[in-house]
């Protein structure tokens, strides 16, 4: 008792020596105060440049805004345009197909590919790198690559196919194959980086399990579904909720589109973004876009409640 | 007994193991084959663009002078540069101060605040495109440097992986270096700065690469030519040189170079910093 109250004096005393209080403030309150003060830059950043923009989007949807930046409030019109104007439902049509395809292309590729690096090979970080450097390039750059592979009689790509004998195949020229050229680019551009999250994820497992599982007699394919897909949970959801929140947004979609196909041949490619952008900046039609951006809002908030619904929040615990 | 059951199942795997290795290296070769063919055909004469061959028979140069002299490249690329460069250092000192202060210092309301940073991971460009235009227009920023460089700045991105590299730090560190009548500047500035030197640089790298492709925010708010950034000089330019692939190889090689460099030097950071954020 008497020799803690002696530390208290002390340490009392060290401070009033060291520090008299300066601006009449305790310490913790100048802890407030400075907590505030580190996180005000990128707060007000964050608030300013994401968060009002969000909100405003939101609302932007119930106005009519001119060339001169006037607004007008139209109420519900612009929603109820949305679903009477073709264009937009196709571009709706071509998100959902390419999120549905996108998302599962991207995850197994990925899974597979760490899988696969994962294991005691030669040169296994020379090969890791080669999967992931497409991810480096600029999505424009690789939408140039591409279509020259694929060009019509010129691409190297084309050329293949013709000397199979498959007859000259306009991949990005054709809507039955254009959005499926534009998702195996998006894909092979992709799955380097989700390749490097499932290694994360997959060292993270401890190799007793598999020494465990092998002295029991378990093949590989059983030690997958038993120890490395349910510890895997964590690194798989993470990877399902970025792929869904870019994909349904069109993040790096849009600038492929943009190089590849412009959202041609007749609106096949045309993803809800590209739409977007093409009414907002084109158009000007501002009012009618941020409605539609709304409306992708929506589906995203849709996709990932069904995704924390399906997988409890990243647990996927269905027993 | 258990070593030599150990030395027959690694020498029963190994033709299994080759296989492995094998199939890898295949794939591996097809992945990177895009790139080196943009490569190959930079340096093709316009006759040989259409060949099948990787290694070019003439290989020549004129491409790389005809985009340079053609189109004003190097401004281009200048642009894409300044405002990487720029975005960056302001978002590291930004990301890092908040960083600091979500993970050491107490004050009412810091964990609301980090659920509402966290909560704009939602948040991505396209989604908010419209209204950010209207705003950065509002504010007299279209056509500017200010422009491209301010709304990029800000994500929970970097935010979010450098608290996570600052609750390992321990905090008696700190807490001895203000006994020692540090104030909690001193503190941020002489002793977290440093000690985050190796998350800062994979940061580092990831947001140059982000920026240096950046092209959707360029393209909505730059008409002005002389403000461009590379991506969007390169998409440019293939509008006007639509069939002539061995320039636009050429360019694309231009515009590829620094981010493929980059990776060469800086891979084990880049990949550092995209397996921590994959780590809750």
């Amino acid at each position: 008792m008497s020799t803690t109250s002696a530390i208290r004096e002390k340490n009392g005393v060290r401070q009033t020596q060291e520090r008299p209080h300066r601006r009449g403030l305790s310490r913790k309150h100048r802890e407030w105060i400075a907590g505030y003060l580190f996180l005000a830059p990128d707060l007000l950043g964050l608030l300013v440049f994401l968060a009002a923009p969000m909100i405003i989007s939101l609302g932007l949807g119930f106005f009519e805004v001119d060339g001169f930046g006037n607004f007008s409030f139209v109420g519900l019109n612009n929603y109820q345009l949305m679903f009477s104007d073709q264009q937009f439902l196709t571009s709706l049509r071509v998100t959902l197909t390419y999120v549905f395809l996108v998302v599962p292309g991207i995850f197994i590729t990925g899974l597979l590919l760490a899988l696969l690096v994962k294991q005691k090979i030669p040169f296994v970080g020379i090969l890791r790198s080669m999967f992931f450097i497409p991810n480096v390039v600029s999505l424009v750059v690789v939408g140039f690559v591409w279509k020259f592979m694929l060009a019509d009689n010129i691409g190297l790509l084309s050329q293949l196919v013709q000397s199979l004998g498959l007859g000259v195949i306009s991949w990005l020229g054709d809507p039955r194959f254009a959005l499926g050229t534009v998702l195996c680019v998006v894909i092979w551009f992709s799955m380097g980086y989700n390749m490097i999250i499932f290694l994360a994820g997959l060292q993270e497992i401890p190799r007793e399990y598999y020494e465990a599982a092998n002295i029991d007699g378990a093949g590989a394919w059983t030690a997958f579904w038993n120890i490395t897909w349910p510890l895997l949970r964590p690194t798989s959801f993470f990877v399902l909720l970025t792929l869904l929140v870019t994909s349904v947004s069109g993040q790096g979609g849009f600038d492929l589109i943009y190089v590849m196909t412009k959202g041609g041949p007749a609106n096949s490619t045309s993803l809800g973004i590209f739409y977007i952008y093409q009414q907002a900046f084109l158009f000007g039609r501002y009012g009618y876009a941020a409605a539609m951006a709304s409306f992708l809002v929506a589906v995203m908030l849709v996709a990932t409640i069904i995704l924390f619904a399906v997988t409890k929040g990243g647990r996927f615990d269905f027993d | 007994m258990i070593s030599t059951n150990m030395r027959s199942r690694s020498e029963y795997l190994r033709p299994k193991r080759l296989i492995v290795f094998l199939i890898t290296l295949v794939l591996a070769l097809l992945t990177i084959f895009p790139l080196l063919w943009m490569i190959s055909a930079a340096f093709k004469g316009p006759t040989e663009t259409s060949s099948n061959n990787l290694i070019p028979l003439a290989p020549t140069f004129a491409n790389f002078t005809y985009v340079f002299t053609q189109v004003p490249f190097l401004t281009y690329m200048l642009n894409s540069f300044l405002v990487a460069v720029s975005v960056t250092v302001i978002a590291l000192l930004f990301h890092s101060m908040a960083a600091y202060a979500l993970s050491w210092l107490r004050f009412p309301g810091r964990d609301v605040i980090f659920l509402g940073i966290f909560s704009t991971f939602l948040v991505s460009l396209p989604i908010i495109l419209v209204p950010l235009f209207i705003l950065v227009k509002t504010l007299g920023l279209l056509n500017s440097y200010g422009g491209l460089i301010i709304p990029a700045i800000f994500n929970a991105f970097g935010i979010f992986l450098l608290r996570q590299f600052y609750i390992t730090i321990p905090k008696e560190l700190g807490e001895a270096a203000v006994l020692d009548g540090c104030s909690l500047w001193q503190v941020y500035w002489h002793l977290i700065l440093p000690l985050s030197r190796p998350i800062m640089s994979a940061l580092a790298v990831f947001f140059f690469l982000a920026n240096w492709n950046s092209f959707l925010w360029p393209l909505t708010i730059t008409s002005d030519q002389n403000l461009w950034m590379v991506q969007l000089g390169i998409a440019s330019f293939q509008q006007q040189y639509s069939s002539s692939w061995n320039y636009i190889m050429a360019a694309s090689t231009v515009a590829a170079l620094p981010t493929l460099l980059l990776f060469f030097f800086f891979q084990r950071q880049l990949v550092e910093s995209i397996k921590s954020s994959g780590i809750k």
